[in-house]
């Protein structure tokens, strides 16, 4: 059954919200230390708030390239198992066009969620 | 994050009395004693010993007993009592690292400890980057990196305790084992370890001293430049460009990633002060190996922090959180690959 506004993602955003604007002065001023740690925190949430957003369609999009690429259905972990263990042997490399097609598309779509910033 | 109660700081605070008042001859007075920021195991605290009216600024460097060490920090980092003794060898070969002053006794019950001086500036990279009193010392931190990393490979190894020797194969074996330990599936550390394997370089005939983790973060600096190299524990003999070609992984330029050597010079800049200082000439392909291992190093080691907390070895958010920086490493091995292949 879905649940009432917020949503996951609203909801994440509100507590880094207050947290970001409200607890991490607080903290800043009286514990230091804490302070840090309440960013880290704050940093996270973030995260989890692009996850919610934007992980499904990235898990989909994923999962269908594998399973072109590997010529069969299965689990998303199944087929990077399968995925890992052929690159591991070597019976793939980085001059399988598609395969690197694959991990340039899955690498933008893990990036934009954990840190899009970064360059 | 572990509790330290001030018991345990008088503690330390009796113990490193006793401890000091031995080593000068003297009575020591021990004042303004801190516990730095720093793992629950390896703890690193600030003091000062008041002997005969002069003061001493000191670093107390401490493995409490009974501390549970994951399987992989025993393997890879050396005891404090090895550490010691490389501290030493580096210093009296002229190293800028700390002047190591003493160890304590299994009698003390401090734990794996030693004590060295306390050298002056700050480690925290975006000061570092952007705070203008080291606006005149950024220019010149590429090139002093490079001398003092000469300076380290120089050491005698005669003056070294037993070091483990780790040569490209051993830190590539070290890596798979560590990714399959954690149980989850990498395709693009994997593709970067393969990639890896087929080009390492050959061991050497003579490997030296190489310091393990010689990267922004672990050097100090004031506004003169660098003062002193820290963070010994993962020194090792092996291949001396490791070091170069860690220095210059994306992940220590703290934003400045036009500036590969730690966020504050070229290569070439890095290299050209290292060869003028006594090292060897840097091959440029070799360099380019050890930043592409370093990227993937780093990545599994993101990996590695988050699992300490996963598998309840100690409990942290902030260990926790690293894991997902994982990728920004994955992003890099990808650039890097296409750049060197």
């Amino acid at each position: 059954m879905a649940q009432d506004r917020p949503t996951a993602a609203e909801l994440l955003t509100a507590i880094a919200d207050f947290l970001r604007e409200e607890a991490m002065p607080a903290l800043d001023r009286t514990e230091p230390r804490l302070g840090f740690q309440m960013r880290v925190a704050v940093n996270s949430l973030a995260i989890l708030e692009r996850e919610v957003r934007l992980g499904p369609a990235a898990d989909a999009r994923e999962h269908e390239r594998l399973v072109g690429l590997l010529g069969h259905e299965a689990p998303l972990d199944e087929l990077n198992r399968e995925l890992a263990r052929q690159l591991r042997t070597g019976e793939r490399d980085e001059s399988d066009a598609p395969l690197m097609a694959h991990l340039e598309a899955t690498i933008a779509d893990k990036i934009a969620i954990a840190n899009p910033k970064w360059r | 994050m572990s509790v330290h109660t001030s018991t345990e700081t008088e503690t330390v605070a009796r113990i490193l009395a006793e401890a000091t008042s031995r080593h000068f001859g003297s009575p020591a007075a021990i004042e303004a004693l801190s516990r730095q920021s720093g793992g629950a195991s390896r703890q690193t605290w600030s003091f000062d010993a008041v002997v005969k009216g002069e003061r001493h600024a000191l670093i107390l460097r401490r493995d409490p007993p009974a501390q549970r060490k994951t399987e992989r920090e025993r393997a890879v980092a050396i005891d404090r009592a090895t550490e010691f003794r490389v501290l030493r060898a580096a210093y009296d070969s002229g190293v800028r690292s700390p002047e190591p002053l003493f160890e304590l006794t299994p009698e003390d019950r401090l734990g794996e400890a030693y004590v060295m001086r306390r050298v002056g500036g700050i480690a925290i990279a975006r000061k570092l980057l952007r705070d203008p009193p080291y606006e005149a010392a950024r220019g010149k931190i590429a090139g002093q990196l490079g001398e003092i990393l000469a300076h380290i490979h120089a050491t005698e190894p005669a003056t070294l305790p037993p070091l483990p020797r780790r040569e490209a194969a051993d830190h590539i074996a070290e890596l798979r084992r560590s990714l399959d330990a954690l149980g989850q599936p990498q395709p693009v550390f994997e593709l970067a370890l393969t990639w890896l394997d087929r080009r390492k370089p050959a061991p050497l005939d003579r490997p030296v001293l190489v310091h393990g983790d010689y990267r922004t973060g672990n050097y100090l600096v004031d506004e003169t430049g660098v003062t002193t190299i820290l963070d010994w524990e993962l020194a090792h003999l092996g291949d001396p460009v490791e070091d170069l070609g860690w220095l210059c992984v994306k992940s220590w330029r703290f934003g400045a990633i036009d500036k590969p050597a730690g966020g504050f010079g070229s290569r070439a800049e890095l290299w050209a002060a290292y060869e003028r200082a006594g090292g060897g000439t840097v091959d440029p392909v070799r360099a380019h190996w050890w930043e592409v291992f370093g990227t993937a190093h780093w990545g599994i080691i993101c990996l590695n922090q988050a699992f300490k907390h996963l598998s309840g070895s100690i409990k942290s958010m902030e260990h926790a959180s690293i894991g997902r920086r994982a990728v920004e490493t994955e992003v890099d091995l990808l650039q890097l690959l296409k750049q060197g292949a």
